[in-house]
């Protein structure tokens, strides 16, 4: 029996467990519809910045709980990338025992509040959920429960910091500050080890920050798990650049013994198509990180931002939904989804789709950008669009979207968000000599432990994904940090 | 936060700040350029290195007060901290021995230019200096010049200085006169686009170093891309120079005026 399962087992066995189970039939359990999350008005919403999910009350939080059938076998477990014991945090939540619960989580997540809220649960945790596979009823809604006893716990003023081993005096660097090195950060802190993470940008939090808009994770949620980190011990810099500011070289000189580089995907792509670079046409980084970051929407921010009637998106992920509903936020009167593909294949959540269509978002499915045009001054004026059929399958699986031959058409536009996907920086690649290095630019590590070719160097997230999910950064830094740290025990 | 040791006034509307950053100082080479973000609310603006003392730990740098952001970092005064100071960024100057290296600077651009005429003549390239200014006053740096460079040729709109003319006529009157196996230019973008034509028009090859709206300064916004040789480049990461013959500076100039209407003030 490896420690793992037999931890859940050693728990699931305790006598309150127990008596929690008996408590009640599964028949019972079974019979308790899934809670619905609850949210802001969408036309309310839809004018404002205001986090748009609500959370869930305590009373709704413990009837979710006792849906929780607490198998002996959780296979909602096999689901997590970070490996949160999700029946204990349950039926902690379902006993009452809101803090126990968020402790739980801070065992294996650096970051539960960010999870409970971005994470797509229903790839995750919730699609290995037993009344998914076996019962054929929607799963626990394990993300909501999440949510609810991260902010219980933060609400509560009573914000545990978890267990630290005793210090080792081990210097450990970190380079980026988004999901996968905070979740290494946080993993490292409690081995005892001397932990710093170093940062582009002037304030910490990565993608989390500039990225994720706050109507979907608002800043001070962010911030609150930052300090968490920081109780810990781990120290942050930001404004500084490894690679720039300081070396590789340096971090050894300074005696880092170990360095994770999770500086994530840093260069925005483009199609390369006629009057890309007009005035208005602008990459979805730069739009979110205008008003994300630099909070330019506000008219106390010295940075400016455009701000669109007829706003274009293009593109069909999370990122493209947090653009559109971000336009229409920003006052725009047509906000439109432009996506090459059908809604079918479209790789955002359901939920992001979902609450854009109530918040007033078009979508232009099957329709490809082929052309801009802009005024005398060089601002974007109109597009054109290119209408597609669904061809057979490609690479990916997916239905190739082919021409329609002819079938070109023009909209008036005067803000395009180009939101095609991510490149990987290419700071750290180019500037650690002796990196193995993808021909997507990408870092290559060793799957089972991201080590890289460099033996004291690990890397995860989106420097090795290309472009993926909060979560399995995290599960990346969480790794890493086992890895490394058995190795530097010399296991 | 970064405190700034020294201010001194170059003329109403451009100052040089003298600023502690160590790692900076230590790190960066000719060409590097740094991202300043004054206050909480303020907005991330690049500005290249002028100057930097390794051992004082400082770096120095020019700036004209034109908009709001950069009127803010004016104001600051000996003793104040700058609230974001990152880098250095950007690919540093290729530096190497060509023979003989015209340097064009205009405006502030005279202030990058210094590091940049220094490791030239450095590297043992005979170094003749083209500066211009609207008028005398705000002439920058002519001392500093003259003493890392073989020739300093001064134009002022004018006339109120060296000789009457545009930088383009100084860079023309030293090409009609000399073999020149390069130019280095930094100026205002629409100084740089005729620089440019005259020496394409020589076939000198010429190098700008183009300074545009920026975000994070890392590569990963691309709000400072432009054209060169008919592929799109991002300033920051690929730049900040480019081989000035092939860069759209039409494109360039009109990509500049994006927040023309609506900066704040």
């Amino acid at each position: 029996m490896t420690t793992e399962t037999n931890n859940i087992a050693v728990r699931r066995a305790e006598p309150w467990r127990e008596e929690l189970r008996k408590s009640k039939k599964n028949k019972e359990r079974t019979g308790i519809p899934r809670v619905h999350m609850n949210e802001l008005d969408a036309d309310y919403r839809s004018r404002n910045k205001e986090e748009v999910n609500l959370g869930l009350t305590a009373e709704q939080a413990v009837l979710e709980a006792q849906r929780c059938l607490d198998c002996p076998n959780p296979t909602c477990m096999t689901g997590c990338p970070v490996g949160i014991n999700i029946p204990t945090f349950i039926k902690n939540i379902e006993r009452g025992e809101f803090l126990e619960a968020a402790k739980t989580l801070k065992e294996t997540s650096a970051l539960p509040a960010v999870c409970g809220r971005v994470c797509p649960q229903e790839k995750q945790c919730e699609c290995q959920c037993i009344y998914q596979l076996k019962l054929g009823k929607e799963p626990v809604a394990i993300g909501y429960l999440e949510r609810f006893a991260a902010d219980y716990e933060r609400e509560s003023g009573n914000i545990s910091v978890p267990e630290i081993a005793e210090k080792n005096g081990i210097k450990i660097a970190v380079v980026g500050s988004g999901p996968a090195g905070l979740s290494f950060a946080g993993d490292m802190a409690k081995k005892g080890y001397d932990v710093t993470v170093f940062e582009a940008l002037h304030e910490i939090g990565g993608v989390l920050k500039y990225g994720i808009p706050e109507f979907r994770l608002p800043n001070s949620i962010v911030d609150v798990e930052i300090e968490g980190l920081r109780k810990m011990g781990v120290k942050f810099i930001a404004n500084c650049i490894v690679g720039k500011t300081i070396s590789y070289e340096d971090l050894q000189e300074e005696g880092f013994k170990g360095i994770f580089a999770a500086s994530g995907a840093g260069l925005p792509n483009f199609m390369n198509i006629p009057g890309e670079n007009l005035i208005g046409v602008m990459s979805s980084n730069e739009y979110l990180t205008r008003v994300n970051l630099m909070d330019a929407a506000n008219p106390e921010s010295d940075t400016p931002v455009l701000q669109g009637k007829n706003v274009a998106v293009i593109g069909g992920g999370n990122t493209a939904m947090d653009s559109v509903r971000t336009a229409r936020r920003l006052g725009a009167d047509r906000a439109m989804i432009i996506y090459r593909r059908s809604e079918e294949e479209m790789p955002a959540r359901l939920e992001e789709v979902k609450y854009a269509k109530e918040e007033g978002v078009e979508f232009l499915t099957l329709h490809n950008p082929v052309e801009y045009t802009g005024d005398e001054y060089g601002r974007v004026k109109q597009m054109k669009l290119q209408r597609m059929e669904l061809g057979e399958p490609d690479a990916s699986g997916r239905r190739r979207p082919v021409p329609v031959e002819g079938a070109i058409e023009t909209i008036d536009v005067d803000e395009v968000i180009v939101s095609v996907g991510v490149s990987p920086n290419p700071l750290i690649p180019s500037s650690f000599q002796g990196l193995d290095v993808s021909r997507w630019g990408t870092i290559v590590v060793d799957e089972s432990t991201m080590q890289s070719a460099l033996p004291d160097v690990y890397a995860g997230g989106d420097i090795v994904r290309g472009g993926a999910t909060v979560i399995l950064a995290m599960g990346d830094g969480r790794k890493a940090a086992a890895a490394m740290d058995a190795r530097l025990r010399g296991e | 936060m970064n405190k700034i040791v020294s201010k001194e006034h170059f003329s109403v509307n451009v100052v040089k700040l003298e600023v502690e950053a160590p790692l900076i100082a230590r790190s960066r080479k000719a060409g590097h350029f740094v991202i300043v973000k004054v206050g909480k609310k303020g907005e991330r603006i690049p500005l290249t290195i002028a100057a930097a003392d390794a051992e004082k730990g400082t770096i120095t740098l020019v700036i004209q007060a034109v908009g709001g952001s950069s009127k803010k970092i004016c104001d600051l005064t000996e003793g104040d901290y700058i609230t974001d100071l990152v880098g250095p960024l950007g690919q540093a100057t290729h530096i190497e021995k060509v023979g003989t290296v015209v340097c064009a600077g205009g405006g502030v651009g005279v202030a990058p230019l210094l590091p940049i005429v220094e490791a030239f003549h450095k590297a043992g390239n005979r170094v003749i200096v083209v500066l211009a200014a609207r008028t005398k006053e705000l002439m920058i740096l002519e001392e500093q010049m003259r003493a890392n460079s073989d020739e300093v040729i001064v134009m002022t709109d004018d006339g109120s200085y060296g000789t009457q003319g545009l930088v383009t006529n100084g860079v023309e009157s030293v090409i009609n006169r000399e073999k020149v196996d390069m130019c280095v230019t930094i100026g205002p973008a629409v100084m740089m686009k005729f620089v440019s034509a005259l020496t394409k028009k020589y076939e000198v090859p010429t190098v700008a170093s183009l300074n545009t709206i920026m975000v994070d300064g890392t590569g990963m916004c691309g709000a400072c891309r432009i054209t060169v040789g008919g592929k799109t480049k991002f300033v920051c990461v690929d730049g900040p120079e480019f081989d000035a013959h092939q860069v759209d500076f039409d494109e360039m100039l009109m990509r500049l005026s994006a927040y023309k209407d609506i900066e704040k003030k």
